[in-house]
């Protein structure tokens, strides 16, 4: 117990010190997890509005598909991306493994599916009737996709909630993209392993509990959404 | 009544149960070998070493399984030191030494040693330097400002790249030098991917040279001698396996198994056996 209690004491010592290298990470973490969550939006939105909006032969095997890409084991991910980068892979030519790039790439496979399904979920839920009452109306087909996909908001936040949440505490993909490189490719989730089996118990608490901290964040945000959309449409469908 | 007698049947049956449980679980001890866990080195698992020496050593005594947990030397010899170890298996001469001042180890021995080298891209910058001494290379590839990377994880080969900087004087530091805080494979691939240098022990370049784009650029050097050890860990929760394994390792049978391991994948052998060496004789060889 005692190992514990130290390694927490001088964890939030560190943090509270502005420690270089633990904050440095940090800031990685957030900018290629942020990134990646950006771009899986870019991809994610876009295949959820279209899976939530049409129907078409082959539709139940597409929205399996991204029911699957939610359960995507990372390591997997790494394996194929780094395949893909690897300097015998096609993308090789890029030189992007082991810099922040094939990290962002890794970990945008990763988020998509979650970005995608909760959207595909969120437009689904949003009363058809709205659209046709806005194309009556005289909108025209995409201002009426804007008008859905705005009543779908808070979902789609929750999405980039969601799929945040996932990435940034992932550790097999990017170890693998990455490498782990000292103030390079070292993130969060990286740099616990390592401090972990260096014996720097302490280094390693700080940093659990700034991931522990994202991750209570981004689930208190996903909760406040569930709770709350029920309540709004209400109006809506009366 | 037959309430009652129904009550007291059941009871009967969970008893039987209990006792039949306990009676396996019994069997299931006699028969189970005992664990002995052996913290080790990545290296020595990379080399496949291990797959062709715990097959012998289950052989010779089948009441002991071995089970390898394979990590740096400085992190091996820290699990032991938390008692999470019974032996030990280590290439860090500084930091086992400390460990046996500490007293957490009840015994030390000599079991093999091999090599440390220097690989880097066969057409490098570093190509055109003076090879004489591992440091001078070393100096020459900082001067280059040629990607070097280190292990960066407190193993015993890291422990070994700092030596040579300090020998060469240098501080290694910049853009070029990077640390990677993995095991010794995951390096020699980063390495080859990106045209870098490294240090690393023999076994694990060989066994995986055919998958790298790297050439020794060093060897031969004394200071790159590479000695293994066996620890025996004081507080060891199997204790009579641990000095059971030590006891074994260095005995005959198992030195000429380790004397012979690699000669045929490799044409030559990646650990020259050395058990009973004198701590004298091996002060005088390094």
């Amino acid at each position: 117990m005692d190992v514990l209690v130290d390694a927490a004491r001088q964890a939030l010592a560190l943090l509270l010190s502005g420690d270089p290298y633990l904050w440095g990470i940090i800031a990685r973490s957030l900018q290629v997890s942020g990134s990646a969550v950006a771009l899986g939006l870019l991809v994610g939105i876009p295949i959820g509005t279209w899976l939530g909006l049409t129907r078409f032969p082959g539709r139940g095997i597409a929205v399996a598909l991204v029911n699957t890409g939610l359960a995507l084991p990372p390591v997997v991910v790494g394996l194929f991306v780094y395949l893909l980068l690897s300097r015998q892979g096609p993308f090789g030519e890029l030189g992007w493994l082991y810099t922040t790039s094939a990290m962002i790439a890794a970990q945008v496979v990763l988020a998509a599916p979650y970005v995608a399904a909760i959207t595909l979920a969120a437009v689904q839920a949003v009363p058809p009737e709205l659209r046709l009452q806005a194309r009556a109306l005289g909108a025209g087909r995409w201002q009426a996709l804007l008008l859905h996909l705005r009543e779908a908001r808070l979902s789609l936040m929750a999405a980039v909630a969601a799929g945040f949440g996932a990435v940034i505490s992932e550790v097999g993909a990017v170890m693998m993209v990455g490498g782990n490189v000292h103030g390079e490719t070292r993130v969060i989730t990286t740099a616990i392993v390592l401090e972990t089996r260096r014996g720097q118990f302490a280094t390693a608490m700080a940093l659990g509990l700034i991931l522990l901290a994202i991750a209570f964040a981004a689930n208190a945000f996903i909760t406040r959404v569930q709770q709350a959309a029920p309540r709004r449409r209400r109006p809506l469908t009366s | 009544m037959s309430e009652s007698s129904d009550y007291s049947s059941a009871r009967g049956l969970v008893v039987l149960g209990l006792a039949t449980m306990l009676g396996l679980l019994f069997i299931g001890c006699s028969t189970e070998p005992r664990e002995i866990i052996l913290a080790s080195t990545t290296s020595t698992e990379d080399s496949g070493l291990f797959e062709r020496l715990l097959p012998a050593f289950r052989e010779a005594h089948p009441g002991y399984r071995v089970r390898v947990i394979a990590v740096g030397s400085g992190e091996a010899l820290r699990l032991a030191a938390r008692g999470d170890a019974d032996a030990v298996l280590a290439h860090s001469p500084g930091a086992e030494e400390e460990f046996m001042a500490a007293g957490h180890g009840e015994s030390r021995q000599p079991v093999m040693y091999n090599d440390f080298v220097i690989v880097g891209p066969p057409a490098g910058s570093a190509r055109h330097c003076a090879l004489e001494s591992a440091a001078a290379a070393l100096a020459c590839i900082a001067a280059d400002s040629a990607t070097f990377i280190s292990r960066g994880d407190d193993s015993g080969t890291h422990a070994r790249e700092r030596r040579l900087w300090d020998l060469a004087g240098i501080e290694a530091d910049g853009e070029w030098y990077l640390e990677a805080g993995q095991g010794m494979g995951a390096v020699l691939m980063m390495a080859s991917e990106m045209d870098a240098y490294t240090l690393t022990d023999r076994g694990t370049y060989l066994s995986l040279r055919e998958r790298l784009h790297l050439s020794v650029l060093v060897e031969g050097d004394p200071i790159l001698r590479n000695q293994y050890s066996v620890i025996v860990v004081r507080d060891a929760a199997e204790l009579e396996g641990a000095r059971t394994f030590a006891d074994w390792i260095t005995s005959e049978p198992a030195q000429s198994l380790i004397g012979a391991f690699g000669t045929e994948r490799f044409g030559r052998r990646l650990f020259t056996p050395n058990a009973g060496q004198t701590s004298q004789e091996l002060k005088i060889e390094n």
